[in-house]
């Protein structure tokens, strides 16, 4: 029975932390539905982010305020982005305006480090990573705080997107240039303003994905490459599904927690690295438009 | 008034730039440069990485496969060298160089396999794990490190035809046999039907494969040739430059710097890869340089490594935007420009081919 109880724990603290995944994938899909453009500076984005809040914490700003500051500052980087980057590279290729993000990380994690230095600060939101003690009394499982509140705030994430994509006149929009730019454009929807939107959305989406991360990891440029697991995430998914970060980020999550934990001894541990990759990679070969995508890839 | 001229394929052109090249490269380096400095901490790692770039070249700029694992194959390769020349005894160094670059195509081919169905991002996920399975075996498995627990493992001293080759003006002398060679080979490949067929496969798939050429043979030996010229590149790059064995020298920012020297060099162009790695190498350099002179340290080093990745980033934009050839075709263009200054009333200049 402990044995049981012992997996079904692994299960669900691999799922929690796979709804951190979740946060960062998020942001993906959100400019990936819109421009069908792949942000590779995602990762960068949260990074970013959540060292600028931290730096404005440190500046003597309160919790709430910096935390302002911050989504206004994302925008501005959105806003930065549409016009510098972006705008100048309409009707490119994908594999352009991949390789142009790749250059937006890079200049991302350069700003934020010249700025806010190097160090690894910690972040305390006020919710331990520890387990709470109710549900060890009532269940018997040890899940931490920070991990339920991780998936509380993702829950609402998603949900406040979803409502935004389906019930307002911008969620039209949105779904409009994301269908096909040229058409949405022609008939007056302001392609700039969508980009705008979406970008900064991806930035506040960033912020809280960072805070999250920041508050059990500390927040260093590691980060970077934990947002690296969202790609995983997004391939099982699929690139264009809100619910399908989720759910990807949920099996990411539990596959590898269950993985290292069982099988992960026989190879001298820390398959955690690439068992994501690998297990992207089957799903590539068996469901390239992973499990919730709308269209399905062109196959070569 | 085309000369015919012709050996091997060559036009005399070609021939003249490779003699002179090489003479510049095993004559007037040696005899202008003496200092160790310079050997060792820039032609050595320019040369290597510039090999590990035309391999980049070739599966992005000649094949359009979006990959992102160079520095994974770079490790498979080195570790692959060091264990020939631990294990077999007597095994020449060239004979063991060549064969890691083989071990490394072996992982090419086994995670070139996804670019098959996918392309694009899918792709470059893929190539991912690569980088990051193959760093964790050679950690994983004492076998690869020769059971070797402090972790950095030093690289045996190279030995060709029973002369030791270890001052870093020897080892460049060995670089450089071994670059030419493989970039005259990869410049061949480029130009003749097997570039042909990448650049189909690149340009329009479909149309590609309706003239006969297999994508499945294409492109496996587009991801098996640039795994090889990365193996080699990553042997010499350890066991001239590192000096040592160390799978963390090998992480994806290495295969980032690889990718910045193809897109910032010129996507499509063999002296672009040269190019790129030569000034992803050298800005860092300057920018130190600056900073110790100009500033006399004021700016702290992490300030002046941050600045750096922020340039880069701009750059690749920048090139993205502006000029998506890269310095190759900056270069060309300089080129074309002294050549019509200095005689202007020559022929109609040949358009180069890309």
């Amino acid at each position: 029975m402990t044995e049981f109880l012992f997996f079904i724990e692994v299960v669900v603290s691999g799922l929690l932390a796979g709804t951190m995944y979740s946060l960062v994938a998020l942001g993906f899909v959100l400019i990936y539905k819109a421009s069908s453009t792949f942000n590779f500076a995602q990762g960068a984005m949260v990074f970013f982010a959540v060292l600028a809040f931290v730096g404005f914490m440190e500046l003597g700003l309160p919790f709430i305020p910096a935390f302002f500051v911050a989504v206004l500052l994302m925008f501005f980087v959105g806003f930065c982005t549409e016009r510098l980057v972006l705008k100048p590279l309409i009707s490119q290729s994908e594999d352009t305006l991949l390789m142009a993000t790749i250059g937006l990380g890079f200049v991302l994690e350069g700003l934020a480090q010249a700025a806010w230095g190097v160090e690894v600060r910690r972040l305390d939101l006020g919710i331990g990573d520890f387990p709470i003690q109710w549900i060890i009394d009532t269940a018997g499982l040890f899940i931490s705080a920070l991990d339920l509140t991780a998936s509380l705030v993702a829950g609402i994430l998603i949900i406040g997107l979803a409502l935004l994509f389906k019930y307002t006149k911008m969620g039209l929009g949105l779904r409009a240039v994301a269908d096909d730019p040229g058409a949405a454009s022609s008939i007056g929807i302001p392609l700039n303003n969508i980009m705008l939107v979406v970008w900064s959305a991806a930035g506040v989406v960033a912020l809280v994905a960072g805070m999250m991360w920041g508050a059990r990891a500390g927040v260093q440029f590691a980060l970077v490459d934990l947002a690296l697991k969202a790609l995983p995430v997004l391939i099982i998914g699929g690139f264009s599904s809100i619910p399908g970060a989720i759910v990807g980020g949920l099996i990411i999550g539990a596959t590898e927690k269950v993985l290292e934990v069982y099988i992960g001894p026989f190879f001298g541990g820390a398959i955690e690295g690439w068992a994501p990759y690998v297990l992207a990679i089957f799903f590539l070969l068996y469901r390239p438009e992973g499990l919730f995508g709308e269209k399905i890839i062109r196959r070569v | 008034m085309n000369s015919k001229f012709s050996f091997l394929g060559y036009t005399k052109g070609d021939l003249f730039n490779f003699i002179a090249l090489l003479a510049v490269a095993l004559v007037v380096v040696p005899l202008l440069v003496q200092s160790e400095y310079w050997y060792s901490s820039i032609l050595i790692p320019w040369l290597c990485l510039a090999l590990a770039a035309i391999g980049q070249q070739i599966v992005m700029g000649y094949a359009g496969q979006l990959a992102l694992g160079a520095a994974g194959f770079m490790a498979a390769g080195a570790f692959a060298c060091f264990n020939l020349i631990l294990r077999v005894p007597d095994i020449p160094f060239f004979v063991a160089l060549m064969l890691s670059g083989l071990v490394a195509a072996a992982f090419g081919v086994l995670f070139g396999l996804p670019s098959l169905r996918v392309r694009g991002i899918y792709l470059m996920v893929a190539t991912l794990a690569s980088q990051f399975f193959i760093i964790w075996m050679i950690d994983k498995f004492g076998w690869f490190k020769n059971y070797d627990t402090s972790g950095i493992i030093t690289a045996q001293d190279i030995v060709i035809f029973g002369k030791p080759f270890t001052s870093p003006q020897e080892m460049y002398f060995v670089i450089v046999v071994v670059v030419t060679l493989l970039t005259i080979l990869a410049i061949n490949m480029a130009r003749g039907s097997t570039g042909r067929n990448w650049m189909a496969v690149r340009d329009m798939d479909i149309a590609a494969e309706s003239m006969g050429i297999s994508l499945l043979k294409t492109k496996l030996q587009a991801f098996a040739i640039c795994a090889f010229y990365c193996g080699v590149a990553g042997a010499l790059f350890a066991f001239t430059y590192l000096k040592s064995l160390e799978p963390v020298a090998f992480d994806i920012k290495l295969s980032f710097k690889i990718l910045f020297m193809v897109i910032l060099g010129g996507l499509g162009t063999i002296n672009g890869a040269f190019i790129g790695a030569a000034f992803i190498l050298l800005f860092p350099v300057l920018l130190n340089s600056i900073g110790n002179n100009v500033f006399h340290g004021a700016i702290d080093a992490t300030i002046i490594s941050s600045i750096e990745q922020v340039v880069f980033g701009v750059l690749i934009i920048v090139f993205l935007i502006y000029e998506p050839l890269g310095m190759a075709k900056l270069w060309d263009n300089i080129k074309q420009r002294v050549i019509s200054k200095i005689a202007p009333k020559s022929e109609p200049l040949k358009q180069k081919k890309t």
